[in-house]
């Protein structure tokens, strides 16, 4: 069976202003989310996983601009969309949650208001009607006592509570497509499960696709359908899930498997990737990796590897599979 | 919330206790003999007597404050020297006059400073921007009097829209206004200004725009509540100094209001008046602190939490 696409991004390249001129954050970044399906971006901190999400629904700060590439959902081509017509598009067919509900949450408004006023935007309902929904959301996230935290304001809730109105917010209009950025970093590992599980159910409950930012392999695991790899703003892999994790490609995807702990194996201390992700005015003319890659070789000192196609669901951005897959 | 604003009470009581046991000491502050400097040098020892005896100076000082406090619960501020009127006549002739010129004068600043605080931050590094700090420096480094002057001679004498300080109608309202608005709007526009920035880089002014809502509600219902909490403090403080008499351009503009009476009291030695318009300032003071606190409350639902915990 041929799913449809939900979400299309080709090329996709953001630039942030800076004093030595614009720096490419985000540098051609090509992916699709499948309706239905939970796509994970994964990467470490500074990999341009956030600039990518934020650049989806144009809401970059005025530093930051898509300054080149196409972001498809459901056919039409949102880089050429206005604010106004964005505005139609965010909170109802493409929603958002993100890292940190403490702060993401307005702390002078009440629960019911912050929810309230998403659906009063885009359907137009008044009053009562609005109320209902909000409290018929509450239950649905698994808040207890939705009448009363309904007029509640944020300071009075959990880390783990405040994300669930945050994902109250984000399904109120039946989104289709669902970006949740590190939705769970911030909050305990006991609720952290709690969390994803929602977010699970939620996604067949309602019908929608996810795009999934995450640094956390676990996560990943979890969750996701299929895997983007992002390593200083460029896509250096992309697989389904199991391939991911069973038969990593990429030199870098090879090193984050690695780092991340296994209690069963019982090791004694946790491998780790040397170096740090290079910031967007220290990239190399060859490949980004290569001062951090156990593999690196002549080559990748001077030219940039192009992504091959490795087999039909995966292509990996590396040298090493220069003669064993197509460049896409 | 009750426990709050009692709380808020109870303090505000305490620091007006303290204020009148300064305006109470303020007659034993002057060296030498207050009823001597009261009276001038060419006062007969009768009149010297009479005076000490008709203001108690004669008894103990406990004794004094006591009969002091026991009058002022009955409503008895003392007599003014000059004019042989209850002191609390004269401060309550001039009050309203002064809260009216206060209000305007505020409220001409709430409607400046807010307003330009929005438009600087929303274009923020633009020429506007820079045209609104301008206007804050200007506003901050231009003495008051001065700009007083300078618009009794612009707008009363050359242009003559506005009659030279000689009434309390409307028209003689509105250039003392203007000029105490300007001054305090600067203060406003800046933490306005300061505040929205800093409240626009916030998370949840991210999660706003992500909801799609209109750049109209992201500005005023979730950026404007958060940059009020500081400003509405600053408001409050210039509303309790206007009611207590903006001294200097009453004067300028002879407008009969507290700042004139407590000058004149202090012109003429007239030491009940003066205790008399401390003391008044200073529960002016306190109770537009309480009202600060409790709006403040309203504003920010963290505020009341905090005290609870802390009580």
């Amino acid at each position: 069976m041929k799913m449809s696409k939900v979400l299309e991004v080709k090329g996709l390249t953001t630039q942030f202003e800076s004093k030595n001129g614009p720096l490419t954050v985000v540098d051609q970044v090509d992916f699709i989310v499948e309706k239905g399906e939970v796509l994970g971006i994964v990467g470490e901190s500074g990999c341009g996983k956030s600039v990518t999400s934020l650049s989806i629904l144009q809401l970059l700060d005025k530093h930051g601009t898509i300054s080149s590439g196409e972001v498809f959902y459901q056919n039409i081509n949102l880089v050429e969309k206005n604010e106004k017509e964005m505005k139609k598009i965010r909170g109802k067919e493409i929603s958002m949650i993100f890292q940190d509900p403490m702060t993401s949450l307005n702390p002078v408004l009440t629960i019911g208001k912050q929810i309230g006023e998403v659906i009063e935007q885009h359907e137009k309902l008044k009053g009562q009607e609005v109320k209902q929904k909000v409290v018929k959301l509450l239950q649905l996230v698994g808040i207890p006592r939705a009448d009363e935290i309904y007029h509640e304001y944020p300071h009075r809730l959990s880390g783990g509570m405040k994300q669930r109105v945050m994902i109250a917010i984000a399904i109120a209009c039946n989104p289709t497509l669902l970006i949740a950025d590190e939705p769970t970093t911030a909050l305990d590992v006991t609720i952290q499960a709690q969390i994803l599980d929602l977010l699970r159910s939620l996604k067949d409950e309602m019908d929608m696709s996810m795009l999934l930012i995450t640094h956390d392999l676990g996560v990943v695991a979890e969750m996701c359908d299929r895997v983007v790899v992002m390593y200083a703003g460029q896509v250096v892999e992309t697989t389904d899930t199991r391939t991911l994790l069973r038969h990593p490609k990429h030199p870098y995807t090879i090193g984050l498997i690695q780092s991340t702990p296994h209690q069963s194996k019982g090791e004694k201390r946790l491998k780790s990737i040397l170096g740090q992700v290079p910031t967007p005015d220290q990239f190399s003319h060859g490949c980004r990796f290569v001062e951090r890659c156990p593999k690196a070789m002549e080559i990748c000192q001077s030219t940039a590897p192009p992504l091959y196609d490795v087999d039909s669901h995966t292509s990996c951005r590396c040298w090493l599979y220069e003669n064993k897959g197509d460049v896409i | 919330m009750k426990q709050f604003i009692l709380n808020r009470i109870l303090s505000g009581i305490l620091v007006i206790f303290g204020v009148s046991i300064f305006s109470f000491l303020l007659i034993h502050f002057i060296p030498g003999d207050p009823v001597r400097i009261m009276l001038g040098i060419n006062a007969t020892p009768e009149q010297v007597e009479r005076l000490t005896h008709h203001l108690g100076l004669d008894k103990p000082l406990l004794v004094q404050y006591g009969q002091y406090i026991a009058n002022l619960f009955q409503g008895d501020f003392g007599t003014s020297l000059k004019t042989g009127r209850p002191v609390l006549t004269e401060i309550l002739d001039r009050f309203p006059e002064t809260v009216k010129l206060a209000v305007f004068g505020l409220l001409i600043a709430v409607v400046i400073g807010i307003s330009l605080g929005i438009l600087a931050a929303r274009f923020k590094d633009t020429i506007i921007d820079k045209l609104c700090t301008v206007f804050a420096t200007l506003g901050v480094s231009i003495p008051s009097f001065w700009l007083a002057i300078l618009l009794v001679m612009v707008f009363s004498v050359k242009l003559a829209w506005f009659p030279i300080a000689n009434g309390t109608n409307f028209r003689d309202l509105i250039l003392p206004a203007c000029t105490l608005g300007v001054v305090a709007s600067t203060m406003i526009m800046r933490l306005t200004r300061n505040g929205m920035v800093e409240v626009l880089s916030n998370d949840y002014i991210r999660t706003a725009r992500a909801k799609g809502l209109e750049d109209r509600l992201i500005l005023f219902r979730h950026a404007l509540r958060n940059v009020l909490i500081p400003v509405v403090t600053v408001i409050g403080l210039q509303l309790a100094g206007l009611l207590g008499g903006a001294v200097i351009i009453e004067q300028v503009f002879n407008w009969p209001g507290l700042g004139t009476l407590a000058l004149g009291a202090i012109m003429s030695r007239d030491f009940p008046l003066i205790q008399g318009t401390v003391l008044f300032m200073g529960v002016v003071y306190v109770t537009i602190n309480i009202l600060v606190d409790i709006l403040y409350s309203v504003i920010d639902p963290r505020v009341e939490m905090g005290v609870k915990e802390a009580s």
